[in-house]
């Protein structure tokens, strides 16, 4: 069974409707979740967790106690120490392990005393990766891990994840902005935007769905216009991004280029705002 | 039992691609034996940094060559060979690039002769591989 299905959810909030909106995080892979800032990804993640009340649409997640979540910034009461942290969510998990949360601790290089409001970007993400992963959490949820982390506690994490993904019993739905984390790690591509899924598929499917375009002005007619997402016209030329099937219609002088899931994402983002 | 694999992430050729072909070659060249592992599909994901999706794929096309068999939960394991059966498939590989080469060498009216100095010269840089 799938760790998370959400079938239908739809939220509705001054100006912003997300969905309706469906999304499976399949079981033994990691899921990115792709979008940019303020397209859904967030409240999605909310829904999932039951912190937030869909309007309409069902949620199906494993137990609570098999999901472990990691925030940009550590949720936990700012002068609890590392150990206190352990003590107060061990009662939630009855797999609590309290020496698998000693080592990775240790691992992270958190002093048990320290707390929470000290501890740097980086250690806050390893602290709820400890936790996370002391109570033998099946599914893990990441909103954002990655922002305000240097390049070494990214590759760390990254790391991490690639050793939780050798049991074929976990799963990780990965929601970031930046995209070149999951050109590694991540299985499959969620990419959503103003509160709609545009895309979900494995992410080498995802990408060679879209080719980066780039063409003389000249050749940029009334028919191919509105092929071309998030369209850049420049003195010399345009630029966007097309589905790659749409691109047999291109014009001699076009170069058409298998895109970065970042410029999928920047591309479809760009789109004019639908009325 | 060491098997190296080595990917290139800017090479072009797809990632699984590179995957199959160094653990064909390994199970080809006799690295490793009939009824040996082959490294686990989530190991080997993790230790090159790239999705389960795309070691799982390398594996799936060994299976469907008859080279492997994939057990679910157990893990995928080198098959007996029918050496018979390989130096068919091999040949018949080596003689669709050669059709290919072909093609390749028309688009540039290459004569025969040349197509076969180039042959000579692809023969012996890789007999200096094998002896280093």
């Amino acid at each position: 069974m799938n760790p998370l299905e959400l079938t239908g959810v739809i939220k509705r909030r001054d100006g912003f409707t997300l969905g309706p909106l469906d999304l499976v995080v399949p079981r033994g892979y990691v899921m990115g979740f792709v979008g940019a800032n303020g397209a859904g990804k967030t409240t999605t993640i909310k829904i999932a967790l039951g912190l937030v009340h869909a309007d309409e649409g069902s949620v199906r997640l494993v137990g609570h106690d098999r999901v472990g979540v990691v925030h940009d910034q550590p949720a936990y009461v700012g002068k609890w120490t590392a150990a206190q942290v352990g003590r107060a969510v061990a009662p939630f998990h009855p797999a609590w392990d309290p020496e698998r949360f000693r080592a990775l601790l240790d691992w992270a290089g958190i002093e048990p005393t320290r707390q929470v409001k000290e501890l740097s970007r980086g250690m806050g993400m390893k602290l709820q990766l400890a936790v996370a992963l002391s109570h033998a959490a099946e599914l893990l949820i990441l909103d954002e891990p990655t922002s305000g982390l240097d390049p070494l506690a990214r590759s760390e994490l990254l790391e991490m994840l690639a050793d939780f993904m050798t049991d074929e019993r976990h799963s990780v739905l990965f929601s970031t902005h930046i995209t070149s984390d999951l050109e590694k790690i991540a299985d499959y591509v969620t990419v959503i935007e103003r509160g709609r899924v545009v895309a979900s598929t494995t992410r080498d499917e995802l990408v060679d769905s879209y080719r980066l375009v780039r063409g003389a002005a000249s050749e940029l007619d009334a028919d191919l216009r509105p092929l071309v997402h998030g369209l850049r016209e420049h003195g010399v030329g345009w630029q966007g991004l097309m589905a790659t099937e749409d691109t047999v219609s291109l014009g001699r002088r076009a170069v058409a280029e298998v895109p970065t899931l970042e410029e999928i994402v920047v591309h479809l983002a760009k789109e004019p705002r639908h009325a | 039992m060491q098997i190296d694999i080595v990917v290139s992430k800017t090479s072009g050729l797809p990632i699984y691609e590179q995957i199959k072909a160094q653990l064909k070659a390994a199970i080809l060249l006799g690295h490793i034996a009939e009824g040996e592992a082959l490294p686990s599909i989530r190991g080997l994901a993790r230790d090159l940094q790239v999705s389960i999706i795309t070691t799982t794929r390398a594996y799936s096309d060994l299976a469907a060559e008859g080279l492997v068999t994939n057990v679910p939960g157990k893990g995928s394991y080198v098959l007996p060979r029918n050496a018979e059966l390989v130096r068919e498939r091999v040949l018949r590989e080596i003689e669709e690039h050669f059709a290919e080469a072909v093609t390749q060498a028309r688009l540039v009216d290459l004569s025969a002769a040349e197509l076969h100095a180039v042959l000579d010269a692809a023969l012996t840089p890789s007999t200096e591989q094998e002896q280093s």
